[in-house]
């Protein structure tokens, strides 16, 4: 089965210093990949140049169409939520349905919390329709009850046939496949 | 996507600050006559050059709304991976700045006019400048703007680099406004096309090249 997400013999180099070299792997349908390390090992940069968002300086990545969730909440600030989604996609009722948000479709970006703001980005995702998600410390300001919002989510793409690259330092739900980035 | 941008970019733009430009060469307009003297002649002969001066400061003023506060929070990321070029973006940001400041500057032009003495011959002129040469200041603020997004006290910096760009523009815009040179209207609108064309590649790789 064509993988879709595939590292070869990757290396990157940020700010004068090599966060990896040689790293190949790859993830099919249905598999979930967590990357593991220490502050500063490269998590983030990984799920970056996964993204397409940088380039690797050796190696080659092939990737299908993704959809990613980090740091960035991608939403207009004086747009109401729902509104400020529909930028991305058609119809977030769903996803936002998903991750508890639906009751603040016609509240502000600005006026959210910031795990209001990362259940937002999560739903983004969730919306996109495509195989590949990307998480970037998914957990992050989630509470007990968002993080198992996103286990259910996640469950539900890979029996879809979809695929998920998450980064974090903490224990995700359910069964990951490690990988994991020396400092 | 493009004209769902422009639309997005044009919305946050009128619904942001976009009087302060114009209020900003009003005040110009009005300060003016103040510091030159009420002679009307002489108003009239300087008043299109100083509209242009006062046009050109004012589009400098929203350069750090344009592209920094979409870069920081991860839009322009999340619309390369949705498959829109970062040209693409750029050529959305110019069009959409240059709706939210091109024709309510074309409407400040008349009591600006009012307020320098110029008649009703010059206005025209001035009126046609505008129209040929502020194009040209959004696609140069929106590349100035993604050189310096994400640099401390981007503001000045940006200032600073766009001004030398723009004389030129001012040059032709300001001696066709004031004397009816038909040559410098030409040579406006080469420059106006120039800087068109260039920028959204400029803008383009300068954002590409802030991705980090």
């Amino acid at each position: 089965m064509k993988p879709l997400l595939r590292f070869e013999d990757v290396a990157l180099r940020r700010g004068g210093r090599l966060l990896f070299e040689g790293l190949s792997f790859a993830i099919g349908p249905g598999e979930r990949l967590q990357v593991t390390g220490p502050n500063g090992s490269g998590k983030s940069s990984l799920i970056r140049l996964a993204a397409g968002l940088l380039r690797a300086g050796r190696g080659r990545v092939d990737r299908s169409p993704l959809a990613l969730a980090d740091d960035g909440i991608a939403l207009d600030r004086e747009q109401p939520l729902g509104r400020a989604l529909q930028l991305w996609n058609a119809s977030p009722e769903k996803a936002m349905d998903a991750l508890g948000l639906a009751q603040l479709t016609l509240v502000p970006v600005r006026f959210l919390s910031s795990g209001q703001l990362k259940r937002a980005t999560l739903a983004r995702v969730a919306a996109s329709g495509v195989p590949l998600w990307l998480l970037d410390e998914p957990l992050n300001a989630l509470d007990v009850d968002g993080a198992k919002r996103l286990g259910l989510l996640v469950e539900r793409h890979l029996e879809s046939g979809g695929a998920v690259l998450a980064a974090s330092h903490q224990r995700l739900g359910g069964e990951w496949r490690e990988l994991e980035l020396k400092p | 996507m493009i004209g769902a941008l422009i639309l997005r970019d044009a919305r946050r733009g009128l619904a942001g600050a976009a009087w302060l430009p114009i209020a900003f060469f009003l005040l110009v307009a009005t300060l003016v006559p103040f510091a030159i003297g009420p002679d009307a002649r002489l108003l009239g002969r300087i008043g299109p050059g100083m509209l242009w001066v006062a046009a050109l400061t004012a589009a400098l003023l929203p350069i750090e709304r344009l592209i920094e506060p979409d870069r920081a929070d991860g839009i322009l990321d999340q619309l390369l991976l949705h498959g829109v070029a970062d040209e693409t973006i750029a050529v959305a940001k110019i069009v959409a700045h240059w709706l939210t400041f091109g024709p309510l500057l074309f409407v400040a032009a008349f009591p600006a006019a009012a307020l320098l003495h110029i008649d009703g011959q010059a206005l025209a002129r001035l009126l046609v400048s505008i129209w040929i040469g502020t194009p040209a200041l959004a696609a140069l603020a929106v590349a100035v703007a993604a050189l310096t997004a994400g640099l401390p006290r981007s503001g000045s910096i940006a200032c600073l680099l766009l001004l030398p760009i723009a004389v030129p523009l001012l040059i032709f815009a300001a001696s066709f406004g004031a004397v009816g040179n038909n040559q410098a209207i030409a040579l406006e609108t080469a420059i106006s096309i120039l800087l068109l064309a260039g920028a959204p590649f400029v803008a383009g790789a300068a954002i590409r090249a802030a991705r980090t």
